[in-house]
C-alpha cells in the first residue's frame, strides 16, 4: 500500500512563544520547530501499516524550506521518501489542500494520512478540504484503522463526543489521525543517518499552478488576557451581585 | 603532519587561536541536532516520568531504559561498522550524553555503559572478543561495566591488589580482589577488570558476571545519583578464559588511562545537560514564587545568580564542544583500515589529555555552581524533596570525584604540560621568556574592536602562566611534579584562560554568523564570564606566585600579574540583565 503522509512543522510546544510586537504574528526566531504531533502520529501509523503489508510512504509537506529539518525527522522515524513544496507561512487551509491535492494526483497513494490538526493554530480543516478537493472519502479522528477487502476499504474508529464511532470508506481516502491511535516512535540514531541520504523533492509553488490566494485573512495576533487579581467580597449577596453584573456567569 | 589549523594538545596556552578555528555547538550538523533531539524527546517521556522510581533501586527498570536506548541505537555510536555499530564523531557521543543528563541516575548508568564499558572492548578487543561481546553491548542485550577502583587503591589506579594467575594448564586466569564503586555493578554482564598478572604486570579483562567466582557486592547507600548502580565486584578464584585478556599483558595502565580520557570529556558534556536543567527547573521557580507581592524572577538578587549560571554554562558549554571538535578534527587525520588503526586514534587521543582535564575539572565545577544556586532560588523549598533541586544539589556532587578527582585532573594539566615540554614536544622554554619579556614591557590599551578587551586579557593571562610555570620550575626543579599547591594552582591559571577563550571566540564567531539575537546573549555570556574568569585566574597566579616566588622574583611575578588581570568591565551589570531577562522568558538557558 502506497501513502502519503502530510506534516506541518510548529513551534515546540513545550516552548514559550511570544506575539509579534504588532499583533502580525508569533515570533519564530530562535524557536525550536518540531513535527505537529498529530502528524507523527500520521507518519507512525503509515510505518506500521508498511510494516504490516509492505508498500511506500511518502511524506508531503507545504511551507518554508527549513521545514525540511521536519521532513527529515519523519524520514529519520523510517519514511521512504519526500516532497516539499516550497511556500511562506502565510497560505490559509484552502490553499494548503488544493497545493497537498497536486502532490496527490501526481503520487496517486491508496491513501492520504494526517494530522487533525495542528497544535499551532488549531483550525482543523486541511484534511476535511482536501477529501472534498480531491473528491475522496475521509474519516477524521482516527483511533483506529483496519483494513478490508483487499485494502479497498477500510474501517476507521472516530473519536467522537461521547463515545467512538466506526465508519467504512472505500480507498483511496483521506483519513486524520487523533491523539489515541499510536504512540510515535523516536527517530533511532540509525534511522537519522539513514535519512540524510532519502530523497526530499523539492517543488516550487509556482510550478503547480494552483490559485493560493488566501480566501481567510487573519487579521491579528493577541495573547491571552492577563490574568486580573481578585479581590475580596463581604457577602454572599455582593459575591452573587458580582456574578451577574460584572462576570455576567449569572 | 597535522594540518596548521589543527592546535596540538596545550598549544592553547602559547598561541591566539582565531574563532574561525574552534567547533562551537553552533556546528553541529543536522544529524547530531537530531540526534539530540531523540535523546531528549526519550528522557522526558520515558525517564522523567518514574524518577521516583528510579531513585528507589528500580534497576529492572534502569535496564529496560538503557535497553530501549540500544534499540534508538544510542549505544552504538563509537563502534566500528564492521561490528553493526556507526562509527560517528565524538561529538556525536557528547550530544547525546549530554541530552541524557537530564537525569543523574540514568546519565551515570549510560555513560559507564557506552563510555568506560564499552570502549575498551573497541579499541583493544581483538577480532574474536569482538564478534563475541560487541554485537550484544550496543544493543543493549548486555550491559557493560568498568572495573578499575579498588577499596584501597582510588586515585592511585596502579596500586591496585586484585591478582591473576594463569592455571597450570595455560587455560585460565583465576582473578582474585575487590573493585569497589562499580557503577552498573549489580547488572552488568560484561565487567572490564583491571588486575596484575603474577601480582606485577597491570592487565584489563573481559569478565562475564556468569564465570565462577565473580559476584556483586551490596548495593551502596549513596549521596546522589541513587538511580544508578553502585557496588563491589567480588572475584575469588573468578576464573577466566585467558583468551579474554584485553590488550597486552602489562598494558594495562594504557587502556585504564586512555579511556579515561574520553570519560573526561564524555563528562564534561554530561554536567553542561545537568546544569541546563537544573537552570531551567530553578527559572521556572523564579517565575512562579512570589514574595512581597511580585515574582522573585524581578528581583536583581536573584537574576544576577540566573545571569552568572547562563555565563557559566555558556562557558562550560563552549569548553566542552570545542574540546570534543579538537580530537575530532584529529582523529579525523587518521586514515581508516591502517592495521594499528586503534594505536594512532589512541594518540589522537591522548594528545588532548590535558584539555580533556580541563573540560571534566570545569564543568563539574560549573555544575557545583548552578546546581548550589539553584538550591538558593528554592530557598527553603529546595531543601525538601518535594522539589528537583534537592536531587540536582546531591547529584552533582559526585562529577568532582569519578573519572579522576578534580585534584588528580588539576595536577595532570600542567605536570603533562611540563612532561611535553622536556621531551621537547612544546616549545616551552623559548615561549616563558618571550612571555617575560611582554609582561614586563609596558602595553597599550587593548583594541577597542567587539572583544579587543577580553582578547588582551587571554593573551596577558597566557603570559602570566607562562612566566608562571617557569618560575616554578626554576625554582623547584624536576621536583615541581611534587609541589602539588603550585600545580593546582597554575592549572586554575590554564582553566581560566582555556574556558575564557572557548566562551571569547564562540560569542565572535556567533557574531559572525549574523544571528543578532544569539549574538547578543553570547556576547553579553562571554563578558560576565570574562569578569569572573579574569577574577579568578588572578587569585590564582597569585597564589601560584606566592607559593613560588620569594623577594624580587615575587615582587615582578606579582606585578606582572597585576598588570596581566587588568580588564575593563564595563557594562558588566546590563549584560547581566540581559542574560536574566532572556533566561527569564525562555525558562530555559537561552542560548542555542
Amino acid at each position: 500500500m502506497k501513502i502519503l503522509v502530510a506534516i506541518k512543522p510548529v513551534p515546540n510546544p513545550d516552548e514559550k512563544v511570544k506575539i509579534k510586537g504588532d499583533g502580525s504574528g508569533i515570533v519564530l526566531d530562535n524557536i525550536k520547530m518540531v513535527v505537529n504531533p498529530f502528524c507523527e502520529i500520521a507518519v507512525e501509523e503509515a510505518l506500521r501499516i508498511k510494516e504490516k503489508q509492505g508498500g511506500e510512504v511518502v511524506v508531503m509537506m507545504v511551507g518554508p524550506k527549513v521545514g525540511e529539518q521536519q521532513v527529515r525527522t519523519a524520514l529519520a522515524m523510517g519514511a521512504d521518501r519526500a516532497v516539499l513544496v516550497e511556500a511562506g507561512t502565510d497560505l490559509d487551509s484552502l490553499a494548503v489542500a488544493k497545493v497537498l491535492a497536486k502532490v496527490v494526483e501526481s503520487e496517486k497513494p491508496d491513501m492520504v494520512l494526517m494530522g487533525k490538526q495542528a497544535v499551532d493554530d488549531d483550525n482543523n480543516q486541511v484534511g476535511q478540504i482536501l477529501a472534498a478537493v480531491l473528491g475522496w472519502p475521509q474519516a477524521t479522528f482516527a483511533s483506529k484503522v483496519e483494513f478490508l477487502a483487499d485494502n479497498r476499504k477500510a474501517n476507521v474508529t472516530r473519536e467522537v463526543d461521547g463515545g467512538l464511532e466506526t465508519i467504512e470508506v472505500t480507498l483511496p481516502a483521506v483519513v486524520t489521525t487523533d491523539l489515541r491511535l499510536n504512540e510515535p516512535r523516536y527517530a533511532s540514531l540509525p534511522g537519522i543517518m539513514k535519512a540524510k541520504k532519502k530523497e526530499v523533492k523539492v517543488l516550487e509553488l509556482s510550478s503547480l499552478g494552483v490559485d493560493t490566494a488566501p480566501r481567510v485573512k487573519v487579521l491579528g495576533y493577541a495573547p491571552p488576557k492577563q490574568r486580573a487579581g481578585g479581590g475580596r467580597v463581604a457577602s454572599v449577596q455582593e459575591l452573587v451581585e458580582k456574578l451577574k453584573n460584572e462576570a455576567k456567569v449569572l | 603532519m597535522i594540518s596548521d589549523k589543527i592546535l596540538q594538545g596545550a598549544e592553547y596556552l602559547i598561541r591566539d587561536v582565531p574563532s574561525g578555528d574552534v567547533f562551537t555547538p553552533e556546528d553541529f550538523t543536522e544529524e547530531q541536532r537530531a540526534l539530540g533531539e531523540t535523546t531528549e524527546q526519550f528522557l522526558r517521556n520515558e525517564v522523567l516520568p518514574h524518577v521516583e522510581k528510579l531513585e528507589n533501586h528500580d534497576f529492572i527498570l534502569l535496564v529496560k531504559l538503557l535497553r530501549r536506548f540500544g534499540e534508538l541505537g544510542l549505544l552504538m555510536i563509537d563502534a566500528p561498522e564492521e561490528y553493526g555499530g556507526l562509527e560517528l564523531d565524538k561529538t556525536t557521543s557528547l550530544v547525546a550524553a549530554e541530552k541524557a543528563s537530564l537525569y543523574g541516575g540514568f546519565s551515570t548508568a549510560y555513560a559507564a555503559h557506552s563510555g568506560i564499558g564499552t570502549l575498551p572492548l573497541i579499541y583493544y578487543g581483538t577480532k574474536e572478543q569482538k564478534e563475541k561481546y560487541l554485537g550484544k553491548i550496543i544493543t543493549g542485550e548486555w550491559l557493560a561495566a568498568y572495573c578499575l577502583t579498588e577499596p584501597d587503591s582510588g586515585s592511585d589506579a596502579l596500586g591496585a591488589r586484585t591478582s591473576a594467575t594463569l592455571t597450570p594448564d595455560g587455560k585460565y586466569y583465576l582473578l582474585n580482589g575487590t573493585k569497589q564503586f562499580i557503577t552498573n555493578g549489580s547488572f552488568a554482564d560484561l565487567y572490564t577488570v583491571f588486575a596484575k598478572v603474577d601480582r606485577e604486570h597491570f592487565t584489563a579483562f573481559l569478565v562475564e558476571r556468569t564465570f565462577p567466582g565473580v559476584k556483586p557486592g551490596a548495593e551502596e547507600k549513596k549521596l546522589g545519583i541513587r538511580g544508578s548502580s553502585t557496588t563491589q565486584v567480588i572475584l575469588e578464584d573468578a576464573r577466566v578464559p585467558a583468551e579474554n585478556v584485553l590488550g597486552e599483558i602489562g598494558k594495562g595502565h594504557k587502556i585504564a588511562f586512555n579511556v579515561l580520557n574520553v570519560g573526561r570529556l564524555k563528562l564534561g558534556a554530561c554536567v553542561v545537560g545537568g546544569g541546563k536543567c537544573a537552570l531551567a527547573e530553578g527559572v521556572r521557580y523564579a517565575n512562579l514564587r512570589k514574595q512581597f507581592g511580585v515574582t522573585i524572577g524581578t528581583f536583581g538578587a536573584i537574576r544576577e545568580k540566573i545571569a552568572d549560571m547562563v555565563a557559566a554554562l555558556f562557558a562550560s558549554e563552549s569548553v566542552a564542544y570545542r574540546v570534543g571538535g579538537m580530537v575530532d578534527a584529529r582523529l579525523a587525520t587518521v586514515p581508516k583500515g591502517i592495521p594499528d588503526y586503534y594505536e594512532a586514534y589512541q594518540h589522537g587521543i591522548e594528545e588532548y589529555s590535558i584539555e580533556c582535564a580541563v573540560a571534566k575539572v570545569f564543568c563539574s565545577d560549573v555544575l557545583a555552581l548552578v546546581a548550589d544556586e539553584v538550591v538558593q532560588i528554592f530557598g527553603g523549598y529546595g531543601y525538601t524533596q518535594e522539589y528537583p533541586a534537592e536531587r540536582f544539589y546531591r547529584d552533582e556532587r559526585i562529577n568532582r570525584i569519578f573519572e579522576g578527582t578534580n585534584e588528580i585532573n588539576r595536577m595532570l594539566i600542567p605536570g603533562t604540560l611540563l612532561r611535553r615540554a622536556l621531551k621537547g614536544e612544546l616549545p616551552l622554554q623559548e615561549e616563558v621568556m618571550a612571555a617575560v619579556g611582554r609582561l614586563s614591557a609596558a602595553r597599550g590599551e587593548p583594541s577597542s574592536a567587539p572583544f579587543g578587551a577580553e582578547k588582551a586579557l587571554l593573551r596577558n593571562l597566557k603570559d602570566a602562566f607562562l612566566v608562571l610555570a617557569g618560575a616554578a620550575v626554576q625554582r623547584f626543579g624536576a621536583k615541581v611534579r611534587d609541589e602539588q599547591e603550585t600545580l593546582i594552582a597554575l592549572a586554575d591559571v590554564a582553566i581560566g584562560v582555556f574556558s575564557l577563550e572557548s566562551a571569547v571566540l564562540r560569542a565572535e564567531k556567533i557574531a559572525a554568523s549574523g544571528n543578532a539575537g544569539q549574538a547578543g546573549l553570547a556576547e553579553a555570556a562571554a563578558g560576565v564570564f570574562a569578569f569572573q574568569a579574569a577574577e579568578g585566574a588572578v587569585t590564582a597566579a597569585r597564589r601560584a606566585a606566592f607559593y613560588i616566588g620569594e623577594g624580587p622574583t615575587l615582587q615582578m611575578l606579582l606585578s606582572g600579574i597585576r598588570r596581566a588581570g587588568r580588564y575593563d568591565a564595563s557594562g558588566l551589570l546590563d549584560a547581566k540583565r540581559k542574560l536574566a531577562a532572556a533566561t527569564l522568558e525562555k525558562e530555559r538557558y537561552p542560548i542555542g
